[in-house]
């Protein structure tokens, strides 16, 4: 066999010598090509949400000072100021993150900790479920049961037809699963020797849970916790739907800073909400219209990425520590 | 256990037995209370499911009072038929369009023939000349260069402009079932506050509606909600979900390979694979503005068509299947790559060691040896994650779904709607009904992403068990 090959290549070459294969050559440039899209994708973004945010600032009417500083939100008479529009964002990210860790965690301290491993094969695929659930259904859900049921609660002249408080808490709902599945995973990741090392010190499951085993998953929670803002953040179709399609202008010091500014039962336009309303319909280029949603855009874009870096910085120390 | 010790003064002493006993119960109670505590936070995150799709249920069906303009038996009967045998779904395509000549207006039946027309030689609206003027004009009508309509296309105008159902009230499902009286009881009140000005008691019928139907999901949008259907926007997902597919995963399942197979570890290879983990997390309206920048807007040429035909394009802007399909890739391709890596790192070296051991080259390896062990993997995420872009509703709100579309999509340069932008309309609309085909659409999407996932459960576990 191997008399034939060498006899095969009788040119002088030593037929070990490594061969240029142009077909392989020109497989590993296609497969790098495809690795290279995503890397276009971002350059894509960075680009476009600049150029039209750069094009928005050289605009008459705006100011990247007035922008950043002013409370007012009102492009038909020149209000240019983002806070209004972040305030909408917080206020209902704030309230989801209320909803959503509390039951998030315990859920997954109870997956973890508690379950049989037949409870659990039967609930994690239940909560897997909601995450694949589409956003624009939770928003049908927001308006159709949870605006219902809060304005049944807490009265129609409290709460707004449009509430903070609605989109806030089914948004809660929506990131759950992300809060539960991550936390899960850091809780299942400690090792099972700091749990026999507390039991054999006399501790209860409560103390082996929150003292011990939080404690040392508290980085790959803390992940999972950054994780679930910045979907919150970044969330669209409930905003838009439930929360209503008007920023909440405000005045630091003249408004009432409980009865209108943090009102959880008023309307508030979000930056997600305001891009969506106003990109429905025929939006007519280079407009001040069309340029301030990329403007919002690259706002958005720098908040989730800050909060997504800070996740991973997270999971990453929390590998070090146990791997 | 510092917190659960006795004070300080009793620290020098042992508990009496009492004294333990109580600390004892304590300690328990307390545990039992975050186990509770715990199992109710799990309790709730279930209900809040369970919450969600009854609320979709039980607002796609239930008891609606309707009055029709036109009886349907009325109509069968005028044309000859017995009502008790024949129904005006079995009346023949002539038949249907013969009562929509009768009936509508001839403005409206020249704007339904230019929607789409009726027969492929002839024309029943519109006279011979004025059409092939208009045809011939700058902007030729839309029925200009389409097929003719079908047999379920008519028999919707027919409902919608000879029939003219209206609803004027809606029940949900649970009520409806147990307490059907209540909702004849609201209509009759109604009536007596003079809410139904148009329309006498007598005239009006409680009937049992389901809101999601084969009719529904097999009838095009309208303006009038009771007889809206969603087979456009259906068409359009269709569509979407193909161009995703084809864009997403070949060029997913590629940067995959090169970085599990080919990439080495540096500089540049490590920044490809952070910046793939930060556009995972990249909200999707900012994929929506990507899109509309540079697919619709800076490609448009493209994306409308326009660089494939001589003359008239497709489309007259970039606002097509074509550039939202390619948006939805972009914004599906993270999850694609993270998901195809994790598949083809659980591929044991072995094998590829073997595979090289024998003289194959790098190519022949992952070809031959490591996608065929791995594919099962990749191909769960590719399903999962087009599951996820069915679903996405933002950005195709900024690459220019348009909301009112009659017109099936012909191909990838069509004006299109997709589900979850007609979920999205259909619920911002204040009217009840529209609430309901909104619930009946969102069903019709949850069972869809249903069958989905139940496929990548099938091929997850046929995968677990050969491994």
């Amino acid at each position: 066999m191997t008399t034939d090959v060498i006899a095969k290549q009788d040119n002088g070459e030593s037929p070990f010598a490594r061969r240029s294969r142009p077909g392989e050559t020109v497989i590993r440039g296609l497969l790098f090509i495809c690795g290279a899209v995503s890397i276009a994708t971002t350059a894509g973004i960075l680009y476009e949400l600049g150029k039209e945010s750069l094009l928005f600032f050289q605009d008459d009417r705006v100011s990247l000072w007035g922008f950043l500083t002013t409370t007012v939100w009102q492009p038909q008479v020149g209000g240019f100021g983002i806070w209004p529009l972040i305030l909408g964002t917080m206020l209902i990210s704030i309230i989801a993150m209320l909803v959503a860790v509390p039951i998030g965690l315990l859920s997954a301290i109870y997956l973890s900790e508690y379950a049989s491993q037949r409870v659990r094969s039967v609930l994690k695929p239940v909560l897997e479920v909601l995450v694949g659930i589409p956003t624009v259904v939770y928003g049908f859900f927001a308006l159709t049961f949870m605006t219902p049921l809060l304005r049944g609660v807490f009265g129609t002249s409290t709460v707004g037809f449009f509430n903070v408080a609605s989109a806030g808490i089914v948004v809660g709902i929506l990131v759950v699963p992300l809060i539960s599945s991550l936390s899960e995973d850091a809780l299942a990741a400690v090792p099972d020797s700091l749990r026999q090392g507390a039991y054999a010190l006399g501790a209860s499951k409560l103390d082996v849970s929150v003292r011990v085993v939080v404690p040392a998953a508290l980085s790959g929670i803390a992940a999972g916790f950054v994780v679930a803002m910045s979907r919150a953040v970044g969330e669209t179709m409930v905003v838009t739907l439930a929360a209503g399609a008007s920023p909440r202008n405000f005045s630091l010091g003249q408004d009432s800073l409980f009865g209108y500014i943090l009102n959880p039962f008023g309307s508030a336009q979000a930056m997600t909400g305001y891009v969506a309303i106003t990109a429905n319909g025929d939006l007519s280029y280079n407009t001040v219209d069309y340029n301030s949603i990329f403007a919002i855009g690259l706002t958005l874009f720098f908040m989730t990425l800050g909060l997504n870096s800070l996740s991973r910085r997270f999971v990453k120390r929390f590998r070090q520590e146990y791997e | 256990m510092s917190v659960d010790a006795p004070e300080r003064r009793l620290a020098d002493r042992f508990p009496t037995d009492d004294e333990y006993q109580t600390l004892l119960d304590t300690r328990t109670r307390r545990a039992r209370l975050f186990q509770m505590a715990c199992l109710l936070a799990l309790t709730v995150a279930v209900v809040a499911l369970i919450t969600l799709v009854y609320t979709i249920v039980n607002d796609s069906f239930g008891l609606v009072a309707v009055v029709n303009q036109n009886e349907p038996a009325d109509v069968v009967a005028d044309l000859g038929y017995d009502p008790a045998q024949v129904t005006l779904s079995e009346l023949g395509y002539d038949e249907l369009v013969g009562l929509l000549e009768a009936t509508v207006s001839s403005g409206v039946g020249r704007r339904l023939e230019r929607e789409q027309r009726f027969y492929p030689d002839r024309l029943v609206f519109e006279p011979d000349d004025s059409w092939v003027e208009l045809c011939a004009s700058e902007e030729p009508a839309v029925g200009c260069n389409s097929g003719p309509r079908d047999q379920a296309n008519v028999l919707a105008l027919v409902q919608e402009r000879v029939i003219r159902p209206d609803i004027i009230a809606t029940n949900q499902l649970v009520p409806s079932i147990f307490d059907p009286e209540g909702f004849e009881a609201a209509i009759a009140a109604g009536f007596e506050a003079g809410r139904f000005p148009d329309y006498e008691l007598g005239q009006v019928g409680i009937e049992w509606r389901a809101w999601f139907n084969p009719t529904f999901l097999n009838t095009p949008s309208s303006a009038t909600p009771e007889i809206a259907g969603i087979r456009t926007a259906i068409l359009g997902s269709a569509w979407l979900v193909a161009i995703t597919i084809l864009f997403a995963v070949p060029v997913g399942v590629g940067a995959a390979i090169y970085l599990v197979e080919y990439a080495r570890p540096s500089r540049f290879n490590e920044f490809i694979q952070t910046n793939i983990y930060n556009l995972a997390g990249v909200p999707s309206i900012i994929y929506g503005m990507l899109g509309l920048a540079i697919l619709v807007r800076g490609l448009e040429p493209l994306t409308s068509g326009a660089i494939f035909t001589q003359g008239v394009p497709p489309s007259d802007n970039g606002r097509t299947i074509l550039a939202a399909g390619v948006t939805l890739g972009l914004l599906t391709l993270p999850v694609v790559i993270i998901s195809a890596q994790e598949a083809l790192k659980a591929v044991p070296n072995s094998l590829r060691q073997a595979a090289m051991g024998l003289g194959a080259t790098k190519w022949q390896t992952v070809r031959s040896q490591v996608i065929p062990v791995a594919l099962p993997g990749v191909l769960t995420g590719a399903i999962l994650a087009v599951a996820r872009a069915i679903g996405e509703t933002a950005p195709l709100i900024l690459v220019g779904a348009a909301s009112f579309i009659t017109v099936d999509p012909t191909g990838p340069f069509s004006k299109f709607t997709a589900l979850p932008i007609q979920i999205f309309q259909w619920t911002s609309f204040p009217q009840e009904e529209f609430r309901k085909i909104a619930a009946a659409a969102s069903l019709a999407l949850l069972i869809l992403l249903l069958i989905l996932n139940a496929a990548a459960v099938i091929l997850r576990n046929r995968y677990a068990r050969k491994a």
